[in-house]
């Protein structure tokens, strides 16, 4: 599903990924670790098209297409839905307006019709309910004084909306409480399906205890430095990045 | 907002051009002879059937113009208007007042319907009464009967002045004097009509009332006037909107708005505001030079103004409140939007003369290309008024590098219990909300304008239902074109 080939990337004129690697099979997931700063945030960015990110060498393939070509909005309509780990805030969109507003704009995307309003906000009051988000942060602007942890929860709502293809969650564990990382690995696992893939970045073990990934690769100096199974998260918690950098030296 | 904004980027496209109303209809005018002199006031004068009183009037007024010099202190530039290049007065041939719809030109019907505007009562927007302007006349008044069973006066003006001439003395000129400025004065001498309404004591008006300004004669300015006295305990919510079509020239419009309010009166008026803009080169466009004020007359009064301000090339307009009566309330929400080349000054005054009196300013600008937008704003707070509050809150977006936000405020205070609040903010729309809605696949035209709205909506939110569907659309449109 996803392809990325010696990957370089540069932002404001640094060089941030170096030859990054990836490959990701429909029906898995993944997980990404590593240590602060070595580029896991901007590897999702450049998946999603953001702006200011230069690729310099190398290519990404989705599904056969060549993800750099499509304009972001595009790829979200194909499916490339990105849980980023500072959500944004826009005041006087309410969130339930937001939800609207992309749903309809991906499938429209897509050649398919509109959801009407009624069908839309029956869709996300149930999901809502199953992430414990209440009606009144759905009248709210959008993240506008939520608190972390909300912020993290409605991006797992929109994921659940959206049903993405390729759903990349960058860091979405941070900031949440034990019951809300319950919820949220919930909502992770109940889209787990054959023709989805995900990737999840995180920095604790603990995460990956409830999201059980096929996969996790280290990720260092713009660079995948290991790869392995579940019990690599075990290796990395109890070593540290450090070591792990150097034994695959 | 999503479905909303796609199928005004459908509408617009279709049309193949931003501006959806720049068309001309194609009808039989007549006009005053070009240039402005004694005669042209006389000839208007004439044409409207006014009395003696009237005329004299207008002469004073003329007079008095031909002394007082055009203001500059606006941060607005344009090349001096040739009074005398322009016609004072257009009217559609053979309509003089009609007593039904059915004798109205289809041709002027078609207009509006095409402006969106049915005047057929029975296709008529339910509870909205309307007043069609068409360059320098009323062509259509709706729903007048049912007003008139609840004794509210809601017609044009030359018809107010000739069936209830005691009433527009009583008010015509009484709170925007004739001397009070070179726009007002002029207008004074030229306006050809406009609206008046009058909501008698303790009546709350049963429907909204609007006037739709519609500018179709080439060269030829808009004068008009309106007057809305709100009797004692009543309240009335009246909105006005205005297009023209696309032409190279700059046509002047100058109106004069007075509202009235008395005891426990509250008067809602709203603008949405759409003269042709002038294209992306800066080339044509309305200017808009406007004296529009409310005087809080009564105890307990209030007056709110909400305008949506994304037309014309020039826009010089201060909507303002005089709080005479102690208690009495003012308002003013505003959105102005500038794009391309257009260059807005806009802002309020707020006069605090009465005890405890208290006014609200929320002002929102957006700056795109190459426009510049200037909040200008008053509070002032006299000796007697005691416990005067003001909160004024301007907000400034920017989209692009080449636009320019300004905020005037001036605050004058000449007494000490007063309490005046003032709060600024100039923003961009950021890199990473637009990222964010582009994520989701909101494309970026779409994105500006959900972006935008939400920016608004304190403002937008003050509009009568049925209008502020039409005003976000608006909102997206205007700013077309003006990211990427
Ligand atoms: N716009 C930018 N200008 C300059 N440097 C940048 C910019 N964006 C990112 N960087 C740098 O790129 C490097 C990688 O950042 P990135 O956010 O991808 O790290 P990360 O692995 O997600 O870290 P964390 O675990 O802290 O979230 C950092 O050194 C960061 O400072
Ligand atoms: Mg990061």
């Amino acid at each position: 599903m996803l392809d990325i080939k010696n990957l370089h990337v540069t932002v404001a004129g640094k060089e941030i990924l170096r030859g990054l690697n990836l490959r990701v099979d429909a029906g898995q997931v993944h997980a990404i670790m590593g240590p602060n700063g070595s580029g896991k945030s901007t590897l999702s960015y450049v998946l999603a098209g953001r702006a200011g990110y230069e690729i310099t060498e190398g290519s990404m393939t989705y599904n056969g297409e060549n993800l750099a070509a499509l304009p972001p909005e595009q790829r979200a309509a194909k499916g490339v839905f990105l849980a980023m780990q500072y959500p944004v805030e826009i005041p006087g969109v309410t969130t339930m307006m937001f939800l609207k507003s992309a749903l309809n704009a991906q499938r429209r995307g897509r050649g398919e019709s509109e959801m009407d309003a009624i069908g839309i906000l029956k869709t996300v009051r149930k999901k809502a309910a199953a992430l414990n988000i209440s009606e009144d942060m759905l009248k709210r602007a959008l993240n506008v004084g939520f608190s972390g942890g909300e912020k993290k929860r409605l991006e797992i709502l929109q994921m659940s909306l959206f049903e993405p293809k390729l759903a990349i969650l960058d860091e979405t564990d941070s900031g949440l409480d034990i019951d809300a990382l319950r919820l949220v690995a919930e909502g992770v696992n109940s889209l787990r399906a054959p023709e989805r893939a995900m990737l999840v970045i995180t920095h604790y073990q603990r995460l990956l205890d409830y999201i059980v990934p096929d996969r996790i690769h280290v990720l260092a100096n713009g660079r995948i430095v290991a790869e392995g199974g579940k019990e690599l998260a075990l290796e990395l918690e109890a070593k540290g990045y450090e070591q792990i950098v150097k034994d695959a030296a | 907002m999503s479905s909303a904004a796609l199928e005004t980027k459908e509408t617009v496209a279709g049309l193949g051009e931003k501006y959806k109303y720049g068309f001309v209809t194609d009808i039989e005018m007549e006009r005053a002879p070009k240039g402005l002199s004694e005669d042209t006031v006389r000839y208007i004068s004439a044409k409207k059937g006014e009395q003696e009183w009237m005329l004299e009037w207008r002469l004073a007024a003329f007079r008095r113009w031909l002394s007082m010099k055009e203001p500059n202190w606006a941060r607005v530039r344009y090349p001096a208007i040739d009074y005398q290049n322009a016609y004072y007065y257009a009217a559609p041939k053979n309509t003089p007042l009609k007593q039904s719809l059915d004798e109205v030109d289809p041709k002027l019907l078609e207009t509006y319907k095409k402006l969106g505007i049915p005047l057929h009562e029975q296709m008529a927007l339910a509870g909205v009464a309307v007043d069609a302007v068409f360059d320098s006349v009323s062509v259509a008044t709706t729903f007048k009967e049912k007003l008139n069973e609840a004794g509210v006066i809601f017609c044009p003006m030359s018809e107010a002045i000739r069936d209830y001439p005691e009433l527009v003395k009583k008010y015509l000129g009484s709170v925007v004097p004739v001397t009070d400025n070179f726009f007002a004065t002029l207008n004074s001498a030229v306006f050809s009509d406009g609206t008046f309404v009058y909501v008698p004591k303790g009546v709350r008006c049963p429907m909204e009332l609007s006037t739709y300004f519609r500018i179709n004669a080439s060269e030829t300015g808009q004068f008009e006037r309106t007057i809305i006295v709100a009797d004692e305990g009543s309240y009335v919510s009246y909105l006005e909107g205005c297009t023209a079509p696309k032409r190279d020239e700059n046509q002047l419009h100058a109106a004069v708005v007075e509202l009235v309010a008395l005891d426990n009166a509250e008067i809602k008026y709203s603008t949405v505001q759409n003269w042709y803009p002038g294209d992306e080169n800066g080339l044509g466009g309305i200017y808009n030079f406007v004296t529009k004020r409310g005087d809080c007359r009564g105890v307990r009064s209030k007056i709110s103004w909400t305008q949506v301000e994304t037309g014309s090339a020039i826009t010089w307009k201060y909507p303002s409140c005089i709080l005479r009566g102690d208690e009495s309330v003012g308002e003013f929400y505003s959105i102005a939007i500038a794009n391309n080349f257009q260059q807005a000054d806009t802002g309020t005054k707020m006069i605090h003369l009465g005890k405890n009196t208290r006014s609200r300013i929320i002002a929102k600008g957006i700056s795109a290309g190459k426009a510049q937008n200037t909040y200008r704003g008053l509070v002032s707070v006299y000796g007697k008024a005691e416990n005067a509050r003001n909160f004024t809150q301007c907000d400034s977006l920017l989209i692009g590098r080449d636009c320019g936000a300004h905020t005037v405020p001036y605050i004058e205070s000449r007494n000490p219990s007063a309490r005046i609040e003032h709060e600024a903010t100039t923003s961009k729309i950021a890199e990473d909300q637009l990222f964010y809605c582009l994520q989701r696949g909101i494309a970026q035209e779409e994105a500006v304008a959900l972006i935008v709205n939400g920016f608004c909506k304190e403002v937008l939110q003050q509009l009568p239902m049925e209008f502020a569907v039409e005003a976000q659309k608006l909102v997206g449109i205007s700013l077309e074109g003006s990211v990427g």
